[in-house]
């Protein structure tokens, strides 16, 4: 591996810092490509073992073989933050990465979700990873792998669903109803409880018990690792272990398009003005920077998918050139990728790129349907609502214990893929222990309730 | 160059690796491989349970491998998903306007990336290996074999025994139990925490010992004829090759003799038995006639217990139902056991044949038989519980016919 890029380091921060990025130091280190490619089936350098995690790994391999993918480098934001690059990178390559790095340090350290995301887990996440990794390798030691592969399976099948607004430490429901005292302002009653203090207590009302949940509730790892009847502390620990790496996950998830852009502009601009860098080394660069931000359907093809460092690098230079770095720095501040991609891939700039909204026919066919943006900002984020999941929501939880489960089928627009959202009962009812019941529509588009109860199972 | 001498000491500083080949701990372990193995193990579990489909459709006897290879998908870890919309949508990109039709495109529907950890579902096939010793382990664990009763004839026979423990031995005798029984005890005397000695190690010995001979032989008896199919033969072999594996598995002294028949019978080897093919007529005593000859020639009855197995398609020669009918009692009445397997074409018959109701009355008459309909590879494993199962073959009244669910 070639590792003269470490030198250009000092240099390109300065050039970086001189036009206003800002970010938190960042360790890097040299990785051989097998890691690199763990890294990216896990979400994080050390994760927790599961078997899915190996299965993903695998296609990854075979992926790799057939040369769909290669993986230049992984940040993880943090103070510090790790930026792994690969060790099969040449010097040119590892130039560029090196800005790349440093355009997603700045994002990271600066815009609203990676904050309060930080805010809330501390700024160690790739340690706290790592410490979920070795709680769950003990509780394997102390409980066997059946047992708390059954949780896992549970946990990660659920891992979407978080609730982005509530605390990672957040406090069970109120036990008791809130009701306030009656007022003491007539003078009958205040006579009356004046006399004794027994008969006082009458006008004390009553405690009631509070429902749970009080609300739908989003959180589905929070309420199962709360209210489970029969959890152990350890299968607790689990759920909340993999829900605070969701936490981690979400913002990562939700500016993908803005975050990859980001990097991409700034490495782009970075190395355009590094004097530094010989020229040969440069032209590397940019021919490994074009081959990145391209759009799929180069020259005269048709993609029927978007390159997101393609869509977010476009987006970001018609921003700075309209509006200035200051407003583009704002912009890279405040937004995710739904605000972003509705607010500034505009009309014009659609019609530049050629994006379509295309629809697949009843005979296999695609067709081309539209081109109005509206539709195209909706279509873009699709598979981006809600953590890119169907929305399901604790609605109640009943005497018996069953876990009521309601998915919002009206909103998503359809009912789940039943097969597997039974498999996904049958998970959740082993930990929860009591039957588990979801209600959605079926394929025919009539309501019905799935269940999984331990005599199914 | 020197530049990037210099790039390398802070790499390895960096890392802190003392080892100049190994610059992370991510070359000594890979998480992915763990978690695959995890997944390797969880696919093997699942496989256990549908073993006897697999066993009876693959081509193990014919290849003379000692492995299966069974073809698997990976396995998915579930997730709730929307069911697949009526018509898939997304955003593309490129010189096209609205109305124009792209023609079939590639099974990607492109409705944007999958969330967090990444869900994609590839479509991976793996392929499994099985150890044909193994699967034997796996599918007889359930099964109890006909136990041998001891006949204790003039014979008799030497075997190594267990017997006693020894300070000297080979290593693959040691008895790690009684070794550290030995240390804790000489620790309990001593003072202060002491290691192994050479003093502790036991190793068991073995001693030549004669008892009288249980022996066994089973004799495997298959219709070649014309009018059994290749198929069917295949279905016999498949049924065969698991009866023998399992019984060796069990029975170390055990005989094993081939026979196969048409309008002659002839005995094999082994190998041969597995690939003979015949053509003509089915005489069904024939076949009978020879065993009881080999059977008369070389095992005596009184000090070996005999077993019978035959397959056949059931179509015997018509003049044949009488002589059939005595040479098969003639084995019945000293074998321990005796079982048919009829290989049927599928399509259900509507009354027994010729040669099961030769079983079937023998079996009424108080004799030790049975018999099993195969019609598909899936009823292969299906007989071999049906005989081999705790039940079936003790009591002489086993003869369910096709029953078995």
């Amino acid at each position: 591996m070639s590792s003269g890029w470490r030198s250009y380091l000092p240099r390109l921060e300065e050039l970086a810092r001189s036009q206003g990025l800002d970010w938190f130091p960042v360790e890097f280190e040299a990785v051989p490509d097998s890691f690199m490619m763990e890294i990216a089936v896990y979400g994080l350098p050390v994760r927790m073992p599961h078997w899915s995690f190996g299965a993903r790994y695998i296609y990854q391999l075979v992926q790799r073989h057939m040369g769909h993918s290669r993986l230049f480098e992984v940040v993880f934001p943090g103070n510090p933050g790790h930026a792994y690059l690969a060790a099969s990178n040449g010097l040119p390559e590892n130039i560029l990465v090196t800005a790349h790095v440093l355009g997603h340090a700045d994002f990271s350290k600066n815009n609203l979700l990676f904050r309060r995301c930080q805010e809330q887990i501390s700024d160690h996440i790739v340690e706290h990873a790592a410490s979920h990794a070795r709680q769950i390798e003990r509780a394997i030691e102390a409980h066997g792998i059946q047992a708390v592969e059954q949780v896992l399976d549970a946990a990660l099948s659920l891992e979407q669903y978080i609730d982005m607004d509530q605390s990672v430490r957040r406090q069970r429901f109120p036990e008791f109803l809130v009701t306030a005292p009656p007022a003491v302002d007539d003078t009958f009653r205040g006579r009356f409880s004046a006399l004794d203090a027994s008969a006082a207590e009458l006008f004390q009302p009553r405690q009631r018990r509070a429902p749970i949940p009080p609300h739908p509730e989003r959180d589905l790892l929070w309420f199962i690792a709360q209210y489970a009847p029969e959890l152990e502390s350890w299968e607790r620990d689990i759920f909340l272990a993999v829900r605070e790496e969701s936490f981690y996950f979400y913002p990562v998830f939700a500016t993908q398009i803005m975050n990859e852009g980001w990097a991409s502009y700034w490495h782009a601009r970075l190395l355009r003005e590094a004097s530094f860098v010989p020229q040969a080394a440069y032209l590397d660069a940019i021919k490994c920077h074009s081959d990145v931000v391209r759009p799929i359907a180069a020259g005269a093809q048709v993609a029927l998918s978007v390159n997101p460092y393609h869509l977010g690098f476009t987006i970001w230079e018609q921003i700075v050139a309209d509006a200035g770095l200051d407003a583009a720095r704002r912009i890279m501040s405040e937004d995710d990728d739904f605000s972003f991609v509705r607010n500034h891939l505009t009309r014009e700039l659609a019609a530049k790129m050629g994006l379509f909204r295309f629809e697949r026919q009843g005979d296999g066919q695609i067709k081309v349907v539209e081109d109005d943006i509206a539709a195209l900002h909706e279509n873009l984020m699709l598979g981006k609502y809600n953590f890119g999941a169907p929305r399901i929501t604790v609605s109640g939880l009943r005497n018996d214990g069953t876990l009521e489960l309601q998915h919002a089928s009206d909103i998503d627009g359809r009912g789940l893929d039943v097969e597997r959202a039974r498999k996904v009962l049958e998970y959740v009812q082993r930990v929860w222990r009591r039957p588990v019941v979801l209600q959605t529509l079926d394929s025919a588009g009539q309501s019905t309730e799935l269940s999984a109860s331990a005599a199914a199972a | 160059m020197a530049r990037s001498l210099e790039g390398d000491a802070t790499t390895s500083t960096a890392t802190g690796a003392a080892l100049p080949f190994i610059n992370g701990w991510y070359d000594l372990f890979s998480r992915g491989s763990r978690d695959w193995l995890r997944h390797s193990d969880k696919v093997r579990e699942a496989v256990r349970e549908h073993l006897p489909r697999i066993i009876a459709g693959s081509d193990i006897i014919n290849h003379g491998t000692r492995t299966v290879r069974v073809p698997m998908r990976v396995l998915e870890h579930y997730h709730f998903a929307l069911a697949p919309p009526e018509r898939p949508q997304g955003v593309g990109q490129g010189k096209a306007r609205p109305g124009d039709v792209l023609g079939q495109a590639g099974p990607q529907p492109g409705t944007g990336a999958q969330g967090g950890g990444g869900t994609e579902r590839g479509g991976v096939d793996l392929v499994l290996e099985f150890k044909v010793d193994d699967i034997i382990d796996w599918l007889w664990e359930e099964l109890r074999l006909p136990n041998l009763q001891a006949r204790v004839g003039p014979t008799e026979q030497s075997d190594w025994m267990r017997e006693g423990l020894d300070r000297h031995g080979a290593r693959s005798r040691l008895d790690r139990r009684r070794s550290f029984k030995e240390a804790i005890k000489r620790r309990a005397q001593g003072a202060g925490p002491q290691g192994f000695s050479n003093e502790d190690l036991r190793f068991r010995q073995l001693t030549r010992r004669r008892q009288p001979a249980t022996r066994a032989v089973v004799l495997l008896l298959m219709d070649v004829s014309g009018s059994m199919s290749e198929r069917d033969r295949q279905l016999a072999k498949t049924f065969f090759f698991w009866v023998v594996a399992g019984l060796r598995r069990v029975y170390r002294h055990l005989d094993t003799v081939f026979v196969a028949h048409t309008t002659e019978a002839w005995e094999f080897s082994e190998a041969q038995f597995f690939q003979v093919t015949g053509t003509g007529g089915t005489v069904a005593s024939a076949g009978f006639a020879k065993v009881r000859e080999i059977v008369d020639l070389r095992f005596n009855p009184a000090s070996c217990n005999v077993y019978l197995f035959y397959a056949s398609d059931g179509d015997n020669a018509s003049d044949d139902g009488a002589a059939a009918r005595s040479a098969l009692a003639a084995i019945a009445q000293d074998a321990s056991y005796s079982g048919y397997v009829e290989i049927g074409s599928g399509a259900a018959r509507s009354s027994a044949t010729e040669v099961t109701r030769v079983f079937q009355e023998l079996a009424a008459a108080g004799h030790p038989c049975g018999n099993y309909p195969i019609a598909d590879t899936a009823d292969v494993w299906a007989a071999v519980r049906h005989f081999f199962s705790a039940a079936a073959p003790a009591p002489a009244t086993a003869s369910a016919p096709g029953a078995e669910p």
